[in-house]
C-alpha cells in the first residue's frame, strides 16, 4: 500500500519494450545480542583470537549436544513484538543439512516449518508517504564459522569463533520496490532492534547481513517474475548496487527474449556485478528435519506478556509523541527518533530548552559536526546539558545565531559550558535599546549623505546601516532590535 | 518405487560419499530390497495422524546466558588432521 | 580361592567390601583373562596400566560406601573417554582421542569404578552381529563360529567370557538386548532420557539410549543406578529424582498384570522361541501374576519405520565426520569437496555408507513426505499402541529375538534378513520406553535364548523386579566353556 503525498514513487527500469517494476524481498540475518552462543556457553564477543571462542559443541565433537540459551529465545520474542508480529507458542528447531568447512556439524540448527515468530509489519517513511512492509517470519538459527582463503595458496583456514552464535533471520514479504525502500527498511529494522537491545546492527562486524531476492515484472503485471537470490551482502550501499545491477540484468534478459534462471548469485564488490554462485543442477537439497537432540520449544503466554510489558518505547510511538509533545513536524520527529541515542539526547535537551529550536540546532550544527568527526551521538563532545544551555542563550536573545555558531565551535574544542564561553569572551548580544540607540545615532551622524539618499528613496541602503552597526558592535548587536531602532531613527 | 543408479549417485553426492563404480550395482540391489521392505508402510492410511516430533512429552529446557566455555583452542585443535596452532586447515575450496 | 571373575558383580562387590579380594587382585584377574582371550577380539583398546594405578589408589584409600567400589569395567567403544582413544568401531575415528568423558562413564567412575578397556562394536553401532566393525568380528564365547549379536557385541562377549564383571552398551534398535540374548546375559535399555547421551558417539539421537549389560538382574539394577541420572548438558535428559533400583529390588510380583501381545508370534519363528515364551508365561502365572492377551496392532510396521527414522538421523549425525577437525582424512582430496568424498568413502564401512545413503534419500527433496514424514506418523501409532496397552497392564512379556545366535557371515549378504533380527526389540526404541532382556533357556544346540520384559516409561524398577522373579525360577545357568584360552 503506497500513500502518495508530495513526491511520487518513481523507480522503474526502462527497457526498450516498456517500464519494469523491481520486486525485492530481504532475508536479514541479525546477530542476537547475548553473552554466550545459541547452544553453547562460549562467548560471542567480536575480535577474539582465532578459535578462542570455540567449545566442543561449536566444533561438533562426537557426542556433543546442544542446550539452548534462554536469553536468545527472549531476544527473538522481543524483536518479534517490536515488529508487531505474532509470537508462536510452539516452535521447532530443525537441521538444515549441507557440507562446508566452516559448518562443523554438517548441518545448521535453524527453524523451518515452525518459526518462533510469524507475520508482522514494519512502517517506512518515504518522501511519497508511509509504506507498510510485511514481515513473513523471524526464526532463530546458528551462525557458521569463517573460511579464510587468502592466508595460504593451497589451503583454506577455518576459524570457528562465529560458529554457533545466535542469528535471527528476518524474512520480509516481497513488498520492497526500490533501492531507496531497501535502505529505509534496513535502517528501520536496525533502529527497532537497537531500541530493543536485541541486535547492535553493526554491519562492519557482520552483525547485520542480508540475502536479497530480486525479480522484475512489467509495470502493471500481477504475477511475480522469476527471482534470483543475492547472498550475504553486508552493507546497504552494496545491497543497493547489487539490486540495480541485478534488475538491469534481468530486464535485459527479458528484453532479449531469454529466460531468467532461479538461482543464487554473489555480488562482486570489486566489479560491481552479480554472478551465478551455483548451477541449477547443483541446487542445494537441505534435507530439513526436526533436530532430535532438541525438543519443541513451548513458550508460556506469561513469558510473552511479561516481555511485552517490558518493551521500551519504539520509534513509531516515539515519533508520534515527539510531534504531539514537542510540536515537531513529521520530518524532524522522524530524524530525531531514528536512533535511540539521538532521541534520548534530544529529550534531555528539550527538557531544558526551547523544544523546536533545540531540534533545529541538533539537526543542523550538531549533526554536521558529528558527521564531520565520524562520531556517534553517544560520543558527542558537547553534552546534552551544555547544548541545552546554548539553545537557551539563543532563545533568550543573549547571543545571536551567528555568535552561537562561534560559541558552538569553542564548545566542541574545549568541552566548556556555553555561558562560561560567552562571559569570558564577552560575546553577549547587545540588547540594551539605549546603548544601541547611542551607537546607531553615532553611525547616522557620520554618514549623513547616505541618510539623505535613504530618505530620498534608496531603501537598499538599510542593509548598509545594519552592517555598520554589526561592525561597530563586533557582531553582538541584537539584530531584531537593531532593525527596529534603525527604522525608527531613519524615519525621524 | 525402484531406485536407479543415477539416483544413488545423486544421493551419494549429497552425502559427500564417493561411490566406487564397481560397487554401484550391488548397492542398487541392496537399497532396492531395503526400500521394498520399508514401503510396507504404504499399506497404512496415516492421513489423520500427527507426526511424532519428540518422544518426550516436555518442553525444551533452556540454560542461563553465561560464558561457561571456550578458550580451549589447544583441545579443539589437538585431533585435527593437519596441524596448525590457530586454525583448522583444509584443502582450498573450489567454487 | 575360586575364580572370582565368573561371579556376579554383586558377589564381587561383596568380596571387595569384606576385603576378601583387593581391587588390584581383582583387576589383575581380569587382565589375565583378557590377555588369554584375544581370539574373541572383544577389545579395541585396553587400559591396563591406568586400571592398575586406579586399583592401587583404591586399595590405599578404599571407600566401601560407593556403589561400585574398586571395580574395573570395560565399556563399549562408543562412549567417549578422556584421553583414551574412542573409535565407535570405525576407521574414520581410528586416531581420535577425546579430551572429555561421557556423562554415563563419568557417573560410573564417580561411583568407584574405573576403566579396563574399550570394547569392540559394530561401526557407529550399526549392525546386529558385530560384523561391521572396522576392528574385525567379535566371537561369541558360546561357540567359535557364532556372532555375539550387535551392536554391543564386544560388550556381550566380554561379559559372557568373564573379561569384565559388568559392562555398558547402547541400544538404538536392540543393540543391548539382542547381544545379551545371544550370550546368555542380561541387558536393559532404559527409558529414553534416563541416561544422558552427552559424550556418546551418536547414531540416531531420538532412539539411542545407554544401558547396563550384566550377568544378573541384581547386577543390572546396580549398574543402572550408577550410570543413570539427570544431565543438564543433554536437552533430552529427564529431570527426576534418582532411584535406588538395587535396594528396591524384590521378587514378589503377585497380582501384576502382564500383557502378552499376539503380534509377537511371527511367521517362521523357531519352535524353541515359542516354547521359551510359554515357559516365561508359566513362571509368571505360578508366581501369581495375571496374564492378559493384548494387541499392539502396528508392531509389524516398527521395523520399516525404524529403517527410515534411524538412517535419516544417522545421515545427519554422521555428517560431522568430514576429515576437517578430527579423525581420518584421505590423502587424496585435491580440493575440499574431493577431500570430503574420499575421506567419507574410505573412512566409513559399507553398512554405515548404506545407511547414510538411505537416510539421505528419505530426507531428500521430493521424498521427505513419502518416507520420513510417513515414518514419524507411524511412529506415533506405535507409541499409541503401547500407551493404550499400559492403561491395562503393568508390563509386557515377549521373546527378545526371533532366533538364537547365528553363524558368522550367515546374514552379511542380505541386509533385510539381518535387520529382521531386531523385530522384537525395535518397537520399544520407537516408543521411548524401557525393556529388559534376560536369559531364560537354551535352544536344542544349547545356545542361550532371552525373554524381553517391556515397561512403561520410567518403570524400570517394575521390569527389573519381574525379571528378578523369572531369573530365580527359570533355572537358566550360562555354561560357557573357556575354549579360547
Amino acid at each position: 500500500m503506497v500513500v502518495m503525498s508530495k513526491e511520487k514513487f518513481d523507480y522503474f527500469i526502462r527497457g526498450g519494450k516498456g517500464k519494469y517494476e523491481v520486486v525485492i524481498g530481504l532475508e536479514v540475518h541479525a546477530q542476537v545480542l547475548s553473552k554466550s552462543k545459541l547452544f553453547s556457553g562460549s562467548s560471542t564477543k567480536f575480535g577474539a583470537g582465532p578459535n578462542n571462542q570455540v567449545s566442543l559443541i561449536d566444533s561438533a565433537f562426537p557426542g556433543m549436544l546442544p542446550v539452548i540459551n534462554e536469553e536468545c529465545i527472549k531476544q527473538a520474542v522481543r524483536t518479534g513484538l517490536g515488529l508487531n508480529a505474532k509470537i508462536n507458542n510452539y516452535s521447532v528447531f530443525d537441521r538444515k543439512n549441507y557440507f562446508y568447512a566452516d559448518l562443523p556439524q554438517g548441518y545448521q540448527i535453524s527453524q523451518y516449518k515452525n518459526p518462533i515468530v510469524g507475520e508482522g509489519k514494519v512502517l517506512l517513511d518515504m518522501p511519497y508517504g508511509s509504506k507498510e512492509i510485511g514481515i513473513e517470519r523471524l526464526h532463530l538459527e546458528q551462525d557458521a564459522g569463517k573460511s579464510i582463503h587468502d592466508m595460504d595458496p593451497s589451503n583454506t583456514y577455518v576459524d570457528l569463533n562465529r560458529s554457533g552464535i545466535a542469528l535471527m533471520e528476518i524474512v520480509s514479504k516481497p513488498d520492497l520496490r526500490s533501492p531507496d525502500e531497501v535502505n529505509a527498511y534496513i535502517k528501520k529494522l536496525r533502529s527497532i532492534m537497537r531500541y530493543l537491545g536485541t541486535c547492535d546492527g553493526n554491519m562492519q562486524e557482520g552483525s547485520l547481513r542480508a540475502d536479497v531476492n530480486v525479480s522484475v515484472r512489467k509495470e502493471g503485471d500481477k504475477k511475480f517474475g522469476t527471482r534470483c537470490e543475492i547472498k550475504n551482502v553486508n552493507s546497504i550501499k552494496f545491497m543497493q548496487m547489487a539490486i540495480e545491477y541485478e534488475a538491469a540484468r534481468q530486464v535485459e534478459l527479458i528484453e532479449n527474449g531469454k529466460e531468467i534462471d532461479q538461482e543464487t548469485r554473489l555480488f562482486d564488490t570489486k566489479k560491481n556485478e552479480t554472478r551465478s554462485m551455483r548451477s541449477k543442477e547443483d541446487a542445494h537439497d537441505y534435507r530439513y528435519f526436526p533436530d532430535p537432540d532438541l525438543l519443541p520449544l513451548k513458550l508460556e503466554q506469561k513469558l510473552i506478556d511479561d516481555l511485552k510489558k517490558s518493551l521500551p518505547e519504539l520509534p513509531d510511538k516515539k515519533k508520534e509523541r515527539f510531534i504531539k509533545e514537542y510540536g515537531l513536524n513529521a520530518y524532524e520527529a522522524n530524524v530525531l527518533v531514528s536512533e535511540k541515542e539521538i532521541s534520548d539526547y534530544y529529550e534531555e535537551v528539550a527538557k531544558l530548552s526551547d523544544k523546536k529550536l533545540a531540534a533545529t540546532w541538533m539537526m543542523g550544527d550538531l549533526f554536521a559536526m558529528l558527521n564531520d568527526k565520524g562520531l556517534d551521538i553517544s560520543k558527542s563532545p558537547i553534552s546534552a546539558k551544555h547544548f541545552a544551555e546554548l539553545v537557551q542563550s539563543i532563545k533568550s536573545g543573549e547571543i545571536s545565531g551567528r555568535i552561537a555558531k562561534e560559541v558552538f565551535e569553542i564548545m566542541v574544542e574545549s568541552g566548556d559550558n556555553p555561558n562560561k564561553i560567552i562571559d569570558s569572551k564577552g560575546m553577549k548580544q547587545q540588547s540594551d535599546p539605549k546603548e544601541l540607540e547611542k551607537m546607531i545615532n553615532e553611525i547616522l551622524s557620520k554618514n549623513k549623505d547616505k541618510v539623505d539618499q535613504y530618505k530620498a528613496g534608496k531603501e537598499k541602503l538599510f542593509g548598509f546601516f545594519v552592517g555598520q552597526v554589526m561592525k561597530l558592535s563586533g557582531g553582538k548587536a541584537n539584530p531584531q532590535l537593531t532593525n527596529e531602532i534603525l527604522k525608527k531613527l531613519l524615519k525621524g | 518405487m525402484s531406485i536407479d543408479k543415477e539416483k544413488i549417485k545423486h544421493v551419494a553426492k549429497l552425502a559427500r560419499i564417493s561411490v566406487d563404480e564397481a560397487k554401484v550395482d550391488s548397492l542398487t540391489k541392496d537399497l532396492n530390497s531395503i526400500f521394498k521392505f520399508i514401503e510396507q508402510l504404504n499399506e497404512l492410511n496415516t492421513e489423520k495422524v500427527e507426526p511424532l516430533t519428540s518422544i518426550l512429552n516436555q518442553s525444551l529446557r533452556s540454560r542461563k546466558d553465561e560464558i561457561s566455555d571456550g578458550k580451549i583452542r589447544e583441545k579443539i585443535l589437538k585431533n585435527s588432521p593437519k596441524e596448525n596452532e590457530e586454525f583448522f586447515v583444509v584443502p582450498k575450496v573450489v567454487e | 580361592m575360586a575364580d572370582i571373575t565368573n561371579q556376579s558383580l554383586n558377589e564381587i562387590i561383596e568380596k571387595v567390601k569384606t576385603k576378601k579380594v583387593s581391587s588390584t587382585d581383582l583387576t589383575k584377574a581380569y587382565i589375565k583373562n583378557i590377555e588369554s582371550a584375544k581370539k574373541l577380539n572383544t577389545f579395541i583398546t585396553t587400559t591396563f596400566d591406568q586400571a592398575l594405578d586406579k586399583a592401587k589408589e583404591f586399595d590405599n584409600k578404599p571407600n566401601f560406601d560407593q556403589l561400585l567400589p574398586g571395580i574395573p569395567l570395560a565399556v563399549k567403544d562408543l562412549f567417549c573417554t578422556e584421553n583414551i582413544k574412542t573409535t565407535a568401531g570405525s576407521n574414520i575415528l581410528n586416531n581420535f582421542v577425546p579430551s572429555y568423558e561421557s556423562t554415563v562413564t563419568k557417573n560410573l567412575w564417580s561411583n568407584g569404578s574405573f576403566l579396563l578397556g574399550k570394547l569392540n562394536c559394530d561401526e557407529f553401532a550399526m549392525g546386529s552381529s558385530n560384523e561391521t566393525s572396522h576392528y574385525g568380528n567379535v566371537i561369541n564365547p558360546v561357540g567359535d563360529q557364532l556372532v555375539p549379536g550387535g551392536s554391543s557385541g564386544g560388550s556381550s562377549s566380554a561379559l559372557a567370557a568373564d573379561l569384565t564383571p559388568a559392562t555398558i552398551g547402547t541400544d538404538t534398535g536392540g543393540s543391548i538386548r539382542q547381544p545379551a540374548s545371544f550370550t546368555g546375559t542380561v541387558g536393559l535399555k532404559p527409558t529414553y532420557g534416563l541416561c544422558s547421551r552427552w559424550g556418546i558417539v551418536a547414531f540416531a539421537s531420538s532412539l539411542d539410549q545407554a544401558g547396563p549389560m550384566t550377568k544378573t538382574i541384581k547386577d543390572c539394577a546396580i549398574m543402572l543406578e550408577s550410570m543413570s541420572g539427570f544431565d543438564e548438558k543433554d536437552s533430552t535428559s529427564i529431570n527426576k529424582k534418582k532411584e535406588q533400583y538395587s535396594k528396591n529390588l524384590k521378587d514378589n510380583i503377585k497380582g501384576l498384570k502382564i500383557g502378552i501381545p499376539k503380534e509377537y508370534r511371527v511367521d517362521n519363528m523357531p519352535k524353541e522361541i515359542d516354547e521359551l515364551w510359554e515357559k516365561g508365561k508359566k513362571i509368571l502365572k505360578n508366581l501369581g501374576a495375571q496374564l492378559i492377551d493384548i494387541s499392539l496392532p502396528h508392531t509389524k510396521y516398527a521395523l520399516p519405520t525404524y529403517y527410515i527414522v534411524a538412517p535419516a538421523e544417522a545421515s545427519s549425525n554422521l555428517a560431522r565426520y568430514d576429515g576437517v577437525r578430527y579423525g581420518y582424512r584421505s590423502k587424496q582430496g585435491k580440493d575440499l569437496i574431493e577431500m570430503y568424498e574420499k575421506t567419507r568413502s574410505e573412512g566409513f564401512g559399507d553398512e554405515v555408507k548404506r545407511r547414510i545413503l538411505i537416510g539421505t534419500y528419505v530426507l531428500s527433496s521430493g521424498y521427505y513426505d513419502a518416507y520420513y514424514l510417513k515414518a514419524q506418523k507411524v511412529r506415533q501409532l506405535i507409541k499409541k499402541d503401547f500407551d493404550d496397552s499400559f492403561t491395562k497392564i503393568d508390563a509386557i512379556l515377549t521373546p527378545s529375538t526371533p532366533s538364537s545366535a547365528f553363524k558368522i557371515g550367515e546374514k552379511m549378504n542380505d541386509p533385510v534378513s539381518m535387520y529382521l533380527n531386531d523385530i522384537f526389540t525395535v518397537p520399544v526404541n520407537l516408543a521411548g520406553i524401557p525393556a529388559l532382556s534376560l536369559p531364560a533357556g537354551v535352544d536344542k544346540q544349547g545356545y542361550p535364548l532371552g525373554l524381553q520384559l517391556i515397561g512403561k516409561a520410567l518403570d524400570e524398577q517394575k521390569i527389573l523386579n519381574i525379571g528378578y522373579a523369572i531369573e530365580k525360577n527359570c533355572g537358566f545357568k550360562n555354561e560357557i566353556k573357556k575354549w579360547w584360552s
